[in-house]
Parts: structure tokens; sequence; C-alpha cells
């Protein structure tokens, strides 16, 4: 009896290239910083389109709430279109980057990237209370990792290294009292 | 060419490409990202344990290129510096939200940018941390308004460069970010080499002539410096529309690109005192006058309100005007006749000031117009740019025409020649 093996090509199962090399890596992202100011001045960024996409959702549950709250009013007031900002098209670009490039480098995979020594479900809580703890810092300092450390760091703007200190200075002081969740 | 692009500042529908453009860009990022390993947590979080400093390497490696090739571009005179979003400094708020940031990043083992590539590629935890993220930015917005006003008034210096605070030219300052990250680098991989235990010969040699490349180019910034002010102004250029309604049919819109030089000969930037005037008392434009006279003259009279930036002093607060005023700041320039004024003009326009004008006939029109009655004594042959009036004693602006009563004045006519230019303002671009 022959069994006849079907070797199923998934997307999902394909050969997983390695990461590129750091300075590499960095190189291009440094030149698609730099192309993003020299044609339009606006750097990168993330954090901006969480909050607008928020201040969508907000709006069409309670568009009085909205009218309420000035930092809501900002984005979503009125019949402004809190989508209608260049940070929006770039984090639905980053999304599908992201998607792109697991797919060419076959690393689309549905699983949980955790340190040895926690379970599944710890990962999903901490991963979820990270995002939270993460954007609420971001949106207080003005913008993230690439809004404020990358963009305003290439700009030498004062205030985004002393973001970009401070976020270090934040991860490296809590590492230790948190090294059981990654080591 | 100019850049940046006046089209692609911001996304319009009118220009259907900025959002590709802007999603190309996005596209780029969140790729660049994945291939770096960004979509593995664990990768991230090794950075805080010093056992794999990816992070540290692509981050600063981005930020260097992008800083190098930027000031290079700005030093060759094609990239307009004060088009380019510049974070502006808000000390305090940076700071928590920097602190409570890096709680997250290592709780939760990725950033924004990296939890979208994490997320789009199937990792579990990075969809949940992007979910948290959601509701993290709407936290942020519910309990703004109990610190709203230390959030946006506390440590806030507007836009303001590392340059600018150490004192130092530009392209130094960019050197030496370089020269600091070579170092970061060598640290870092020396701490791979005895936290990781990573092998160091197996690191690809080029990295050490990308470093020598880099250090190049930082020393080429220093070298060719900045564009000087004469070669800004000579590259500037203004746009005014013309709009001839039709009978029956569309108005028909022109529009016209001059020169500064042409902008002054055409008269299409100096403004009557009678539109001076009433554009103190409109509520849409945030009307700064600057007397760019010596002191003597501004303390013999000058109109109430003037700031006194004499000439010499201009280059000085010039830093300020760009930053600090809101969007709708219309900046009149005034002398005794239009001589200095139009020289700080072309001062201001080249520095990238915006909505900058000239007070035609300068104080001497001024008070020509609105001081018919206050009998002033003429005097016989003033020189050019000098008062036409002889003052007995240093009034400042306590004469009747420096404040003209708005309801004597109501019904004035004039050709306005104010056109507001947006300009970038703080929630415009950015993240913020």
């Amino acid at each position: 009896m022959t069994t006849a093996s079907i070797t199923k090509k998934s997307v999902f199962n394909r050969p997983e290239k390695p990461y590129v090399n750091p300075y590499l890596g960095g190189m291009i992202l440094g030149i698609v910083l730099f192309l993003a100011f020299f044609l339009t001045g606006n750097g990168l960024g993330s954090s901006g389109a969480t909050s607008r996409i928020d201040a969508l959702i907000v709006d069409s549950v309670s568009p009085s709430h909205v009218d309420n709250n000035p930092y809501l009013l900002k984005m979503a007031g009125g019949d402004k279109n809190p989508l209608d900002d260049w940070i929006v098209p770039v984090f639905f670009g980053a999304l599908l980057g992201g998607f792109a490039s697991g797919l060419f480098n076959g690393r689309l995979k549905l699983m949980t990237t955790k340190g040895p020594n926690i379970s599944n479900r710890t990962r999903w809580l901490i991963a979820f209370l990270g995002g939270v703890l993460f954007l609420y810092g971001a949106r207080m300092a003005r913008g993230c990792t690439s809004g404020q450390a990358l963009s305003g760091g290439a700009t030498l703007s004062a205030g985004s290294w002393v973001v970009m200190f401070a976020i270090f200075g934040g991860a490296y002081g809590l590492a230790y009292f948190v090294r059981k969740l990654w080591n | 060419m100019n850049f940046p692009l006046p089209e692609f500042i911001a996304v319009s529908a009118a220009n259907p490409w900025t959002y590709v453009l802007f999603g190309v860009i996005g596209f780029a990022f969140g790729f660049t990202l994945e291939m770096s390993g960004f979509g593995d947590s664990r990768k991230l979080a090794a950075q805080f344990y010093f056992t794999e400093l990816t992070v540290l390497k692509v981050m600063f490696t981005a930020i260097v290129t992008a800083m190098v090739l930027l000031f290079g571009a700005v030093s060759l005179g094609i990239l307009n510096f004060s088009q380019v979003w510049v974070n502006p400094t808000y000390l305090w708020s940076g700071i928590l939200g920097g602190l409570i940031m890096g709680v997250g990043f290592i709780v939760g083992g990725f950033c924004p940018t990296t939890s979208l590539a994490s997320a789009s590629t199937g990792k579990i935890d990075g969809m949940l941390f992007m979910l948290g993220g959601f509701v993290g930015a709407f936290l942020f917005g519910e309990t703004e308004p109990f610190f709203t006003n230390w959030y946006n008034n506390a440590g806030y210096y507007g836009r303001v460069t590392l340059d600018q605070v150490f004192n130092l030219p530009v392209g130094l300052v960019v050197l030496l970010v370089v020269l600091m990250a070579l170092f970061m680098f060598w640290g870092a991989e020396q701490l791979e080499r005895i936290v990781g235990k990573r092998d160091l010969s197996k690191e690809p040699k080029l990295r050490i002539a990308g470093a020598g490349v880099l250090f190049a180019l930082a020393l080429g910034v220093v070298l060719i410096g900045t564009p000087s002010l004469e070669e800004k102004y000579s590259k500037l250029t203004f746009t005014r529309t013309e709009t001839i309604p039709q009978l029956n049919a569309d108005p028909i819109v022109n529009t016209y690109t001059y020169s500064g030089d042409q902008m002054l000969e055409k008269r299409l930037v100096q403004i009557t005192p009678a539109e001076t005037f009433k554009a103190v008392y409109n509520q849409n434009i945030n009307l700064i006058m600057l007397d760019v006279r010596p002191e003597s003259d501004f303390n013999l009279y000058h109109i109430k309100g003037a700031l006194n930036v004499p000439l010499e002093k201009l280059s000085d607060i010039t830093p300020d005007l760009l930053s600090e005023p809101p969007a709708n700041s219309v900046f009149v320039l005034m002398s005794n006749d239009e001589t200095a004024a139009t020289e700080a003009w072309k001062h201001l326009v080249a520095a990238s000031v915006p909505n900058v004008y000239i007070l035609e006939g300068g104080l001497n029109n001024w008070i020509a117009f609105f001081g018919e009655n206050e009998g002033f004594q003429a005097s016989t042959a003033p020189g050019e740019d000098q008062l036409g009036y002889i003052f007995p004693a240093a009034l400042g602006s306590r004469y009747e025409s420096c404040d003209p009563n708005p309801i004597a004045y109501e019904e004035l006519e004039f050709e306005a020649r104010i056109r507001l230019e947006l300009k970038r303002d703080k929630s415009g671009g950015g993240c913020g």
C-alpha cells in the first residue's frame, strides 16, 4: 500500500529566512525615515494613529462625548474625520508591510513569542498590559519610539532625545524586577 | 526643486497620491522592522538583559543614517529645514510619558509599530499588545482633562534642537551624535560578546566600512555648513491666487509664483496703515508688530502694542518667531519709511517665517494718516528712513494716534494684502 504524501506548501509552513543584519536593517530604516522627511516633511509615527482610530470609535458611539473632551475634539470634533491625517496611512501601511515581510520571509505563523519560564496565558496578559501602558505613555509623551525616538532623534529635537532616554531608562530600570518574564 | 514637496506635507482628498505615498512609507517601515526581527518580543526584550542589542543597533543606525542624510540635504540647500516637522519639546510630560513607555516596553515586549509587525505575522502576543494599545490610548484621552494644564504647559520650550541647547553648529552636533552612536555600537558588541556569549568574528566586516562612511558623511556636513540667508532668500517662492468671478460660469482662478524681490516690487507685502490698524482688531489674526528702528526712535513715537526689535537684534529672536506663535500669526515690520523694514522682511522670509508684511510708508505714513489732527511738526529734511516729525519729548505710545479710536475709524477703505499662509502648528504634524 502506498500513500501518496502530499506536501502541502502552505504559506504558514515556508522555510524561514534569517533576519537581516541589524545594522543593515537600521540603515534601510534610516533611509526610509530620511525619504519620509525629504518628500513630506513628516517623519514616521504610530501612536497618533491609535488615538485617531480610538477617536473614530468614540465618535461613532457617542459624539457628545467627543464634544466634551478637548483632546478628542481636536481630532474628531464636528465634521472632522480623525482618520484624515498622514499618520493613519502610515499605520495601515506598516501593518501591511509587516505582513508582507512575514510572508516573504516565511514567518507567518500563529504563535506566541515569550520567555521560557512563563505560560502562554501569562504572556497574553502581560502583552495586553504592556500595550495599555505603552500607548498611555506614548500619548503623554506625544509620540512613541518611532514618532519621538526615531523621527525626533533624527531631527535633533531636544525633547525627543529626552523622551528616548526616558524610555530606555524606564525599561532598564524595571528589567531586573520582571526578569522572570523573559529569562 | 525644493523639498519637502508642498503637495505632500499633509494628506488631502484633493491629492489622493498623498495617501498612497504615506501608505508606501508605512509599508517600508513595517517591512523593515519585521525583517530585522522585531515581530518577536524576545528579541526586543533581550536588549534590556544585554544578551542581544539588536534594538539599539537598529534604532541608532536608523537615527544617525536619517540624521546625516537630512542635515546633509539641508546643508546642500535642497531640504528646507523649517518645513521639516521637529517635535516640540514638552519636558515633563515627555519624561513621564517616556518612563511609562519604558515600563510598557519591558512588560509587553513591544513598542507600537513592532507590535504591528508582530500582529500582522500571526503572533498572538503582538495582537494583544496592539489591542491593549487601543485601550491605553483611549484611557489617556479620558484622563487628560484632569491634568490638561500640566500636559500642555509644563516644560514647554517649543521647537528647539540640540544645536540650540548646546549652542554648537548643527554640523558639529551631527558629528558628535555619530561618534556617540559608533561608540555605543562598539559597547553593544562587547556586551553581546560577554553577556550574550556571541562570537564576534562572525559579524560582517562590512560594518566597519559602514561606520567609516557614516563618519565621513557627518564630517561632510560639518564642512559644508548651512546655506546662507542670501542663498535661502534667492530660492524663495511665493504664490498668490487671483479669483475672477464670471457671469454664468465658474470663476477663473489664476495662480502666480513670485520671488521675494518680485513680491516687494509688486507691493504685494506692503500693507497700509489702515489695513494694519484693522488687523489689530481682527479676531482671526494674531497680529505681531515688530518695530525695527533704533530704540531712540521707538521711544519718541511708536504704535501701541508694537515691540521694539532693532534690526541688529532681529536674528536673535528669529527662532522664537518660528516656534512660539500660533498658526494665524501675522508679523508687520515697520521702520520710519520702509528701508530697514524691507531689510528685516528679507531676513525673516529667508528664515521661513510665514505671514510677514511691511507697514507701507512706515511710521511716517502712519503718523500722516492717523495723526493729522495732532499737529505734529514736520522736520525739514529728514534723511532716508528717518523720522519725518519732530517730537520734543520721548512719549513713546502716549499720543492719540498711537492707538487710534476704532469707532472713529470704523469705515476705512484699503486694498487688503494680507494672505494667511498656513504653517505647521503644534498639533499639525508628528504624532501629537
